[in-house]
């Protein structure tokens, strides 16, 4: 993916984000908060799961183009999985981010981020998502 | 103004972020080096030439500290860690056993953290009732709607002598006054204020006034807490240790020494303390008067120069003091402060640590400029040559 390419996909889900507004727990979604200590980012995203799969995703709040990019496009990607595949998903996505062996084949779009760690201080930026999937990941676990 | 002084500016950086923490002059940074290099040695103690050293100096701080704020005695400046540190042994040391259930505490939503959380939390733990003066429609604090604000039951007026988001220099002279007047506590914090204005506890009655060293030229790590020296003596130290008690005894007798040293328990920040003397010794001979009007000049310009530019949202322009926030529009605040480091420009992005202010702005999140004596015009023109081609902001930073 070029670097043009790769600018152009993080400012269109930036600027037109998908499924930007919350649905709550009121219509039968997970909601999580996940916030960046160090900076000022700070999103809900909650997960609608039936039958062991995601079948809808939504977010909102204030954050960062990397942020707001990556939740955009993170999203889309879970909706239709199952739990078991978007846990690989958010974990493949994890490692990535983190500079360690991953599987290129699954990102998909996700790989506009793959050399964020050029810029250590977004790191955290591109895994806020990534970090309340998980949290919504682990309270389904608990239930 | 004397940038040569500070070895920091050789780097080429642009530091627009001195409402956070300020660049430190290379006296300051020689005068801690001297201290750990040619007279090492803990204070109070010591029966050694360098101790007794060691200890002069930092005595000598309380009353370059007690000149520099117009306290009436050396007794009335306590060091802490910092602003932060100040404010919870007021808060909880004096007013938490002062204050009793249904009193009421004057304060503002544009204090920092450091001020407003301790009361809210002294809120839950004792039931006062902490009173919001109303900011005007520019965000400052007027006056008017503090007299306003007073009732039968207030106790305290707690403040900020400078917003550290708005920038606006509270009128703390006819606060001060009005104080006095109804027989009410005046807290000032004055991280903010200390470092760009003229203080003058005594004649503006500050009860209280809290500050840190490094937002004036000092090193991080220490602070003051200056108090009227009959309500110190009312305070109680939330530390107990070493160097700060006469005697005790097993069987659970403990004598206390005297204000201000019971508040300085273990051993002190020395090589802090003693660049404090520096820092201030340094900004006595600027003149204070002379940093103030040199940074409200710079916002005048910077603002006056941004009214050019219509993508940039300027929130205070009105606010007579250091600090410009604003947006770039349609950017988020953390992005536009990352495009500016692109240009070697460091600014801060966010609510600025007064988080209770996002219920009186209309945007939660900006960008703030605070300037001290040391930046320039033309460091300003550059920032304005960054902000000019902020339509390429996502090629710079993406």
């Amino acid at each position: 993916m070029d670097q043009e390419f790769k600018r152009e996909l993080i400012l269109e889900n930036y600027q037109h984000p998908f499924h930007r507004g919350l649905k709550g727990e009121e219509d039968g979604y997970l909601v999580k908060n996940t916030n960046n200590e160090s900076c000022i980012d700070n999103l809900d995203i909650s997960l609608k799961i039936e039958k062991g799969r995601i079948i809808d995703a939504t977010f909102d709040g204030e954050a960062c183009a990397i942020s707001t990019s990556a939740t955009s496009i993170l999203l889309r990607k879970l909706v239709g999985l199952s739990i078991e595949e978007a846990k690989e998903l958010v974990e493949n996505y994890e490692k990535m981010i983190e500079e360690e062996d991953y599987d290129q084949e699954k990102m998909g779009e996700l790989l506009a981020y793959q050399d964020i760690y050029l810029q250590p201080n977004r790191k955290t930026c591109a895994l806020l998502p990534a970090n309340a999937v998980s949290e919504i990941m682990k309270q389904l676990k608990k239930q | 103004m004397h940038r040569e002084d500070f070895p920091f500016l050789k780097t080429g950086l642009i530091y627009f972020d001195n409402g956070a923490t300020s660049l430190k002059p290379k006296v300051v940074l020689d005068s801690m080096q001297e201290y750990y290099e040619k007279y090492c040695a803990n204070i109070h103690r010591g029966d050694y030439g360098i101790s007794y050293r060691a200890s002069e100096i930092y005595e000598e701080t309380r009353e370059v500290c007690k000149n520099f704020i117009g306290a009436s005695s050396k007794e009335e400046i306590i060091f802490t860690s910092g602003a932060t540190q100040s404010l919870n042994q007021i808060i909880f040391g004096f007013f938490k056993k002062y204050l009793k259930k249904g009193d009421e505490v004057l304060i503002t939503k544009a204090e920092h953290a450091s001020l407003l959380l301790p009361f809210l939390i002294l809120e839950k733990e004792i039931g006062i009732h902490l009173v919001y003066v109303p900011l005007s429609k520019d965000y400052t604090l007027h006056y008017e709607s503090v007299l306003q604000a007073v009732t039968a039951k207030t106790k305290v007026v707690a403040i900020s002598g400078i917003s550290n988001v708005v920038g606006d220099r509270r009128p703390l002279h006819e606060i001060g006054m009005l104080c006095k007047e109804k027989g009410l506590i005046f807290l000032v914090d004055g991280a903010q204020s200390v470092p760009h204005e003229k203080t003058n506890v005594v004649e503006d009655h500050i009860d209280f006034l809290a500050f840190s060293g490094h937002k004036m030229l000092g090193p991080t790590g220490i602070g003051v807490l200056y108090g009227r020296k009959e309500l110190l003596e009312k305070m109680e130290p939330l530390q107990y240790g070493g160097d700060m008690n006469q005697s005790f005894s097993s069987s659970g007798e403990v004598s206390i020494k005297s204000v201000p040293f019971r508040f300085e328990a273990g051993t002190p920040p020395i090589a802090e303390v003693i660049g404090l003397k520096s820092a201030i010794q340094y900004l006595m001979k600027i003149g204070m008067e002379n940093i103030q009007s040199h940074e409200a000049n710079l916002k005048k310009y910077l603002v006056e120069q941004l009214k050019k530019y219509p993508q940039i949202e300027v929130y205070n322009a009105n606010v007579n003091g250091g600090n410009v926030i604003f947006n770039i529009r349609d950017v988020f605040s953390q992005d536009a402060a990352i495009y500016l480091d692109h240009f070697g420009i460091c600014t801060r992005a966010g609510t600025h640590c007064a988080k209770a202010l996002k219920e009186e702005l209309p945007v939660q999140n900006t960008v703030r400029i605070s300037f001290y004596f040391y930046n320039t015009k033309e460091e300003v023109d550059k920032l304005l040559q960054a902000l000019s081609k902020s339509d390429t902001l996502y090629d710079v930073i993406l």
